[in-house]
This record gives structure tokens, C-alpha cells and sequence, in this order.
């Protein structure tokens, strides 16, 4: 008996090849819809934005004075906060990704602490602020300087570090690190002569896109304490200091008095845009161009 | 019968002299557990100094567990259990008394697949060195050398040593794997099916290789093809099942077995 029917097939294929076409344009509207929002988004803030954004605002201290308002305190400020937030969450979360990829016994605790992990990745950043609050502003009694934002952010992105390095660590083949235990290589030499190095690719991608994350988050900064008006230019981490995206927030709450400091707040999320634009083609830079087939 | 035309010319006295030659490693009851599955079943054999160990048997009977047992790599895979003895050069290498890196620095390992590290062809062959210590330009550009040499593969890869090894083909990346073991001077290098993964001429080139270094190394090679362990090897080991069925010379195993499990294998009545 022949299941397969030459004419019934004939009579179906009209209505596959709709069907097809239909589910086709269904994913592009949804892609196109996103598209959307982005550009209206991205047109609202550059037609607002572009009249304030110059050299002198780049460069300039900040102001109640519209005109006369700059925001270099606030990248100053921001580039601060990444010069404590880099290398603190790089060595915590390559050092756990080592520990737990390559040292720790496979069994409860370590399933433990990765799922922990996993779980802290999902945990609102006010939570962080409030941690950061408690631990580094009072009882370290830190107050709100950069070292203070910047312990707590740490905090905040590391277990996305972690878990970036713990994937990238595990996508080497085992065949690598037998290669080189065959040789007589110890632990620490296979770790730093052929791990990390073929991880290091995998590990700067995620940090880099942590650190975006970083870039601009306000939530623990607000609870933390940064200062809404904060004329001089911090100096080093041990000042007070504020940052793109809480300026974005004081500015844009302050529009309701004062309808330039909307553009105030276009022209500095310009700046973040930039900033973060910066941040992700590097690390897809790098992805591309260090990834290694195997 | 007829692999090993050859072989079977062979003047009995020359045979008898190799048995004399002394044992590098000495296995004497050796199990192991992975968790609760027995994978290797009270196993005695030695692997005699400068010949060729061919171990042979079908898939899962234990060969790679027992060649990893040589140089304690099993020991990484977590719930492994061992008893029973192991001797290299006289010391019981189960025991605390040498340290693995010690034991590997002597015992280098191909393995199936080859598995030369993303680096340039130089710094995977001056890989072994670095790690012992030597740090010496002038010393490490002379091992490399000589290393690639004895490889067979200078000549193919001299004017690129600073470039990627991952623009070799599969038989050249396994000749590296080779040169960058021999990069320390073993006095045993283990090769689990080092040729399974190769095209007929480099394999060809592999098995020349090995010819070419049995003068300087004790050599213990797992291979599924009977062709190259009646070709390349002094002596012959069957498993079967995590046991050893027999051992003996390549020529014995391969014209008048003992056991006939041993010739129904050989001949391609199971596998
Ligand atoms: N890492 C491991 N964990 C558990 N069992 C294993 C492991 N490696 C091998 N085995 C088992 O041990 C037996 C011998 O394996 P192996 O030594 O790899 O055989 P061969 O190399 O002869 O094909 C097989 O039954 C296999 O399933
Ligand atoms: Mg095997």
C-alpha cells in the first residue's frame, strides 16, 4: 500500500507553502517590531540630546545652571568606579571559575555553591546597594566614595563573571589539559600555560559585557548614597564621586522643573550609548578574533 | 597466518635474546575499580626496556585504562579504585613514593586523537622543557630541533616552528604530538591507538617513526589494527574483558597463540 500519494500531495502543497510564507513573516514582524521601539528610542534621544551635546558639556563641571553644565565629574566618576569594578571582579570571578571548574570535588557542596551562584546572577541590584550599604559604607565606613560603589558593583556583576569563566573554561577539550598532565605538567602549570590563556578569550568577552552591565546601573549607587549635585571631579577612589547614569536620573528628574535639563539628560545618555557601544564591539572584537577552533 | 611473512624468518635466537631484555614496568595483580565496575582483572605483565608493547583487544576490554594506569592519569578520573602493584624501573608508582610529575616527566603519552596546543609549533614542542625548568634559548632551540628531527618532521615544518600547529594536518599534528614527547627525553612513551585518527600514509609515517625511535625508547602502543602490531611490535599483549588472555612474543601471539580466544581475535572472529 503507497502512504505517500502523489495527488494528495499536490492537493496539500498550496497550503504548506502558505503556511510557510505566513510563519516567515511572523518572525520578521516580531524582529521588526523590537527594531521599532529602538529607533523611535534612539531618535527621541539624539533630537534631544545632539543640541547639548558639544565639547564644552563633554568637558565641563557640573551646574544648576542648564547652560553652563558639563559632565566630565560623571565620567570621571564612572571611569573610577570600572578602575575598582575590573580588576576586583576579575580576580574573584577567574579565581571561583578555577576553583570551582578545576579544583573543587564534583558533589553536593560544589553543586551547592553553583546554584547559589546561578541564583545571585538573578537577585534585584538594590539588594546589592543595600549589602554594599551595610557592609562598605557603614560598618567599613567607607561612606559613598568610589571604593564603596565600586566594592558593591563588584558584588553585583560577579556571578555573571563567574559563570562566564566557568563556561569558557569548560568549552576547552580535556584532551588539552591530558596533553599537557601527560607531560608532567602540575595543576598550576596546566592552569597557567594552557587554561587560561585559551580561556582568556572567552573570560575578557563576558567580563566586558558584565562591566556594561556595571556601566549602568543606578539602583545601589542610589542607595549607597551618591550625591545629586556634585561639582568637583573626583580624584582617585577615595573620593565622592557620581556617574553617568545617576546624572541621567537627577537630571531627568529634575525636567519636571526645568524642561532643559531634559536635554541635559538626552545628551549624557549619548555619552553612556557611546560608552557601552565602545565596551560591546570590543568584546565581540575580541571574540572573533581570538576564538579558538579545536 | 600470513601477517607476518616477514616476522616469521626471523632467527628464534634473536627472539629468545629479547626476552632477556629487563622489564621497565612490572605489573604484578593489578584491579581496577571505575566506582564499582571492574575494569582491569588481577593483570601481571611487564614492558620490556628499548622493545615495542603491542596491546591489543577489542573495544572497552581495558587497554587505554591499563596504559593510563602506567603514568597514573587514570587516577584523575574521580571515583577510581587500584590495588595490586606497579613498578617502574623497580618503584612501586601506586605508593606516595614518587609524585606524578616526577613519574610523567620519564612517561610520555600520544593519544588517539592528536592534541597539539593552540600555540605555534615551537612552543608545543618546547612545552616539556619550559615545564622541567629549562628556560635557555639557545638549549630549547636545540631540543626543539632535535626533537622534530627525530620525529621525521623538521623538514616538513622548519620554516613555519612560529606559526599556529593548528595549520598542520591530522598525520603532522600527531608527529608533533611525538616530537613534543620526546621533547624530554622519555624513557617510555605510551600511545593509545596513535593511529586511529590517521589516513593510510600518515600512518604510515607514524608507524616509520616509531621504528625509527625503538632504539632510544621502551614504547607501549594500544592498536586495533593487527597489521600494524604484528608489523611494529616485539611483543604482543591480548586483553579481553579486563583480563589478560596471554602475552608474548609479537611472533608467538601472531603464529601459534596459546589460548584460542587469542586466535579467533587476531584472525577477526570477534572484535
Ligand atoms: N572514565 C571512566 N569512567 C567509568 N568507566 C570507564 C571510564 N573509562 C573507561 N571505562 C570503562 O572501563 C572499561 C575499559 O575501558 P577502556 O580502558 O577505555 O577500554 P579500551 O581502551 O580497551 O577500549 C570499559 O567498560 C569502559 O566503559
Ligand atoms: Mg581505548
Amino acid at each position: 500500500m503507497q502512504q505517500v500519494n502523489e495527488r494528495k500531495i499536490t492537493r496539500r502543497m498550496n497550503i504548506r507553502i502558505l503556511r510557510n510564507d505566513i510563519s516567515k513573516y511572523i518572525f520578521l514582524l516580531s524582529t521588526l517590531f523590537g527594531l521599532a521601539v529602538l529607533s523611535i528610542l534612539i531618535y527621541r534621544i539624539f533630537s534631544e540630546g545632539v543640541g547639548s551635546f558639544n565639547l564644552d558639556f563633554l568637558t565641563g563641571k557640573l551646574s544648576t545652571q542648564p547652560e553652563r553644565a558639563g559632565i566630565m565629574g560623571a565620567i570621571l566618576g564612572t571611569a573610577w568606579l570600572m578602575f575598582v569594578v575590573a580588576p576586583v571582579t576579575m580576580f574573584l570571578g577567574v579565581g571561583t571559575a578555577i576553583y570551582l571548574e578545576l579544583y573543587a570535588k564534583k558533589g553536593f557542596l560544589q553543586s551547592f555553591i553553583q546554584t547559589n551562584i546561578a541564583n545571585l546572577a538573578g537577585v534585584p541590584s538594590i539588594v546589592y546597594g543595600i549589602l554594599g550599604l551595610t557592609v562598605f559604607a557603614r560598618a567599613m565606613d567607607f561612606g559613598n566614595i568610589v571604593l564603596a560603589g565600586g566594592l558593591t558593583m563588584s558584588l553585583l556583576i560577579l556571578p555573571i563573571v563567574i559563570v562566564a569563566s566557568q563556561e569558557a573554561i569548560r568549552a576547552i577539550p580535556s584532551t588539552l589539559s591530558e596533553a599537557s598532565y601527560g607531560m608532567g605538567a602540575t595543576k598550576w602549570q596546566t592552569i597557567q600555560n594552557i587554561i587560561l590563556p585559551v580561556a582568556l578569550p572567552g573570560i575578557l568577552t563576558g567580563a566586558i559585557l558584565a562591566l556594561s552591565r556595571a556601566i549602568g546601573e543606578t539602583a545601589p549607587l542610589v542607595v549607597i548614597g551618591i550625591p545629586a549635585l556634585l561639582i568637583p571631579f573626583p580624584d582617585g577612589i577615595f573620593d565622592k564621586f557620581t556617574v553617568l547614569p545617576m546624572q541621567i536620573y537627577y537630571w531627568t528628574l529634575d525636567s519636571a522643573l526645568l524642561a532643559e535639563y531634559a536635554n541635559l539628560a538626552a545628551a549624557t545618555i549619548i555619552v553612556l550609548l557611546i560608552a557601552l557601544f565602545i565596551l560591546n564591539s570590543t568584546a565581540i572584537m575580541i571574540r572573533n578574533k581570538f576564538q579558538h577552533k579545536f | 597466518m600470513t601477517l607476518l611473512t616477514e616476522r616469521q624468518q626471523t632467527p628464534l635466537r634473536m627472539v629468545e635474546n629479547k626476552q632477556w631484555r629487563k622489564p621497565v614496568y612490572e605489573t604484578n595483580g593489578l584491579n581496577l575499580w571505575y566506582g564499582t565496575s571492574h575494569a582491569l582483572k588481577n593483570i601481571d605483565l611487564s614492558i620490556h626496556e628499548k622493545e615495542v608493547t603491542a596491546i591489543i583487544g577489542p573495544s572497552g576490554c581495558g587497554k587505554s585504562t591499563y596504559l593510563k594506569t602506567l603514568n597514573r592519569m587514570v587516577e584523575m578520573v574521580p571515583d577510581v579504585s587500584i590495588s595490586g602493584n606497579v613498578t617502574f624501573k623497580g618503584n612501586n608508582i601506586l605508593g606516595k613514593s614518587m609524585p606524578v610529575e616526577m613519574l610523567r616527566a620519564k612517561v610520555g603519552m600520544v593519544f588517539q586523537k592528536p592534541n597539539p596546543f593552540p600555540k605555534s609549533i615551537y612552543e608545543n614542542v618546547a612545552f616539556g622543557p619550559k615545564i622541567h625548568g629549562i628556560r635557555n634559548k639557545t638549549v630549547l632551540d636545540q631540543i626543539v630541533q632535535e626533537s622534530l628531527q627525530k620525529a621525521a618532521l623538521w623538514d616538513e615544518v622548519k620554516d613555519r616552528l612560529h606559526k599556529s600547529a593548528y595549520g598542520l594536518s591530522g598525520g603532522q599534528q600527531q608527529r608533533l604530538c611525538i616530537a613534543r614527547c620526546l621533547a624530554i627525553d622519555p624513557e617510555v612513551i605510551l600511545m593509545d591507538e596513535p593511529t586511529s585518527a590517521l589516513d593510510p600514509v600518515s600512518t604510515h609515517k607514524v608507524e616509520e617513526l616509531i621504528h625509527s625511535i625503538k632504539n632510544d625508547v621502551t614504547i607501549a602502543i594500544v592498536t586495533h589494527n593487527m597489521q600494524q602490531a604484528a608489523r611494529i611490535s616485539d611483543r604482543t599483549a591480548f586483553f579481553l574483558n579486563g583480563e589478560i588472555i596471554e602475552c608474548d612474543t609479537t611472533t608467538a601471539i601472531f603464529n601459534h597463540p596459546a589460548d584460542h580466544l587469542t586466535d579467533d581475535y587476531i584472525n577477526g572472529r570477534f572484535g
